[in-house]
């Protein structure tokens, strides 16, 4: 399959270009997204002088009507993808999302189905303060109903989007803001690439220790498991969950009864979060099987702090994934293997 | 322009405020460019008169809300611009602890409730500091600075119609600077001006030259008088201009230098120095000295910024909770 190098935003960018060429009921909705400023962050620069103003509307600043306008497009034969510019401005329009989208097919019994796609962007690591930082994901994976999804690479960024609009339930789709400008191999756009959704990747494989991550923690991951293998000759095996709700138990069990140390690593607040989700499930089905060691990876328990010193002492990093492996591995009588091999 | 109901030598200090908001902004953006600064800042050069206008009505135990551009507002509230430096640089020592930066900067000693990160979260809470105070039969009120683009939230709607309903003693002053990020407010709001709306909601409304100070005093004045003596809510819509980008480098593609252009020759400083000058109270010398005095205390100011103590991470875990 022929590749080139995109940005992660000029892949996503190039997934909702070709959905929209594929399917009229597509349209996009949200704040300064036409062109000249083509969003925010860019990623539907050229959209509206292409498709038309119709088909990409410059939204108010109206967080709530942009979500339940989408919400009645997509009960009436429109398949809708709106952006809400952060992650923090979902909470406007909360009501739309949990109570409307996600359970109007349930409430219906099964009448309708609202393939919306609400694309926002966010997360920490540039000083934007408490109310510009938040990653809420395990919020929506509360949520019955919803599907939650957070891509890591530009390859898996197009592909999930793709899939993304081409699903009939709602999807929230996370695009990690320190993403937007990294490279990577995209396959060309003939090759019409779709990834499922609630299909994990196993983006490094390993032997030793499982990391479950997603989002722009991936990259960390990737990171910190050359460390582990290069100063404890540990292989760890990084899987990146891609899809949050529903997240791919399988995966996460076949390469936990594989390795028997288990680290779940995101950036969000640890409390509640995605992390607990997990590590209790794992728990949960193999804890007859094997010796059960985990850990996890999370933000300390407060907002997300300004100045960049506050920020990085409550956003994990690298460091932690490194240290939590390590820690999981010493529990299990297994710290050292280096020199144990 | 008129002006001839207002004492020269008040007008003099109102300058000076001004005076001190462009200052700083200045001197904000500069350091922003150079890399000294974290996070994002949003410049309120151009739209001097309006906080300076109504805070001009304040005392200091009165109540102001305010937004992403907010130094203009807090400044003309009464604020250290040392310690708002401080805020900027992520000091232990800012307003916030470095905890907030320039989008949160709040000083509840001077009834700052905040700057505000989320486009139109001021308009509610604004309604609420009113309950308070007329629940407790006070006589202060609040001033309620917001954007254009504010007035199409949800949270406008609701909180204006609360203030309304209870007769709250609130200022609503949308500062309308044309734009929304990139998004020209005519073609998010069909209604000619904002007095259209106020009047939707049963109360006074009206529309203001918000780049002339004269102009902002009188429509103020009305509006926190009435608010004070119990009359209720006044929404003014004033009508200006950010010279900048929405933040400091963002390039602004969305608009005509020309429009830029006509907006900065309407400099809501420039009208205020020329009227002092007519009337006698400062000459060009004074003025000249006036700039210079306050050039030298927000240099001074963003230099105890730079100085300041960098916050212990974990300080990070404090105050998420009073008790
Ligand atoms: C609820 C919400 N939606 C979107 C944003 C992103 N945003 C920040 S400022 C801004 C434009 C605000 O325009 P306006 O209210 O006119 O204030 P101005 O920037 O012109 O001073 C937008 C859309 C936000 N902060 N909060
Ligand atoms: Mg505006």
């Amino acid at each position: 399959m022929p590749v080139r190098e995109l940005t992660m935003r000029e892949a996503l960018r190039e997934a909702l270009a070709e959905e929209m060429e594929r399917d009229p009921s597509v349209f996009l909705l949200g704040e300064d997204i036409q062109d000249p400023m083509g969003g925010s962050y860019k990623v539907t620069l050229g959209l509206s002088t292409r498709f038309g103003t119709r088909r990409v509307r410059n939204a108010p600043i109206s967080e709530a009507a942009i979500v339940g306008a989408g919400v009645g497009a997509a009960v009436t034969g429109s398949r809708p993808v709106v952006e809400v510019m952060y992650v923090d401005f979902l909470e406007i329009a909360m009501d739309q999302l949990v109570s409307q989208a996600a359970k109007i097919r349930y409430m219906s019994g099964g009448q309708v189905a609202v393939p919306l796609t609400v694309r926002c962007q966010g997360g920490p690591g540039r000083s934007a303060g408490p109310q510009h930082s938040q990653l809420l994901e395990a919020w929506f994976a509360h949520v019955p109903g919803l599907k939650v999804v957070v891509p890591s690479t530009p390859r898996d960024g197009k592909a999930l989007l793709k899939a993304a609009i081409r699903d009939p339930d709602p999807v929230v789709f996370f695009e990690p803001n320190v993403l937007y400008n990294s490279r990577g191999p995209v396959p060309d756009p003939g090759a019409d690439e779709v990834a499922p959704l609630g299909k994990a990747d196993v983006k490094r494989p390993g032997r030793d220790v499982t990391v479950v991550t997603y989002g722009a923690m991936v990259a960390m991951a990737l990171e910190a498991a050359e460390r582990l293998a290069r100063e404890d000759g540990v292989e760890a095996e990084v899987i990146d969950l891609r899809t949050v709700s529903p997240w791919d138990r399988e995966t996460v069990l076949a390469s936990f009864r594989k390795t028997r140390a288990l680290v779940v690593a995101h950036q969000a607040v640890r409390q509640g979060g995605m992390g607990a989700e997990i590590a209790a499930t794992v728990y949960e089905e193999a804890l007859d099987e094997v010796d059960v060691e985990i850990a996890r990876v999370g933000a300390r328990f407060a907002p997300t702090p300004f100045a960049p010193e506050l920020e990085r002492y409550v956003v994990p990093g690298v460091e932690e994934i490194v240290a939590a492996a390590r820690a999981t591995l010493e529990r299990a009588g297994r710290a050292g293997l280096l020199a144990r091999r | 322009m008129s002006g001839v109901a207002f004492d020269p030598a008040w007008i003099v200090e109102l300058y000076r405020r001004m005076v001190r908001i462009r200052a700083f902004e200045e001197k904000a953006a500069e350091l922003y460019q150079k890399g000294a600064l974290p996070g994002f800042l949003h410049s309120s050069v151009g739209q001097e008169a309006v906080p300076v206008g109504v805070c001009a009505w304040l005392e200091r135990d009165d109540l102001i809300t305010s937004t992403h551009r907010g130094h203009g507002h807090i400044l003309a509230k009464g604020a250290d611009p040392a310690r708002m430096f401080l805020e900027l640089y992520g000091s232990e020592e800012g307003y916030n602890r470095g905890k907030g930066g320039s989008m949160h900067i709040m000083d509840f000693s001077i009834g700052v409730l905040g700057a505000n990160g989320i486009v139109g979260a001021g308009i509610p809470i604004a309604a609420g500091a009113g309950i308070s105070l007329q629940n407790r039969g006070s006589d202060r009120v609040v001033a309620c600075f917001f954007g254009d683009g504010a007035v199409t939230t949800g949270a406008f709607h609701e909180g204006v119609n609360m203030a309304a309903i209870w007769e709250l003693p609130v200022v609503f002053v949308c500062e309308n600077n044309q734009y929304a990020e990139s998004t020209p407010h005519r073609t998010v709001d069909r209604a000619p001006d904002l007095t259209v709306r106020a009047q939707g909601y049963g109360i006074p409304g009206e529309l203001v030259d918000g780049n002339d100070l004269f102009a902002v005093l009188e429509a103020a004045q009305r509006a926190v008088e009435r608010a004070r003596r119990g009359g209720g809510p006044t929404l003014l819509e004033c009508r200006t201009y950010r010279w900048y980008g929405h933040y400091i480098g963002d390039p602004a593609v969305y608009r005509s230098d020309e429009e830029v252009a006509s907006w900065k020759a309407r400099d809501p400083l420039r009208r205020v120095a020329a009227w002092l000058l007519e009337q006698g109270a400062l000459d060009e010398e004074g003025e000249a000295r006036l700039r210079a005095e306050v050039e030298a205390e927000i240099e001074a100011a963003a230099e105890a910024g730079a100085r300041g103590r960098r916050p212990a991470p974990e300080s990070a875990l404090e105050d998420v909770y009073a008790g």
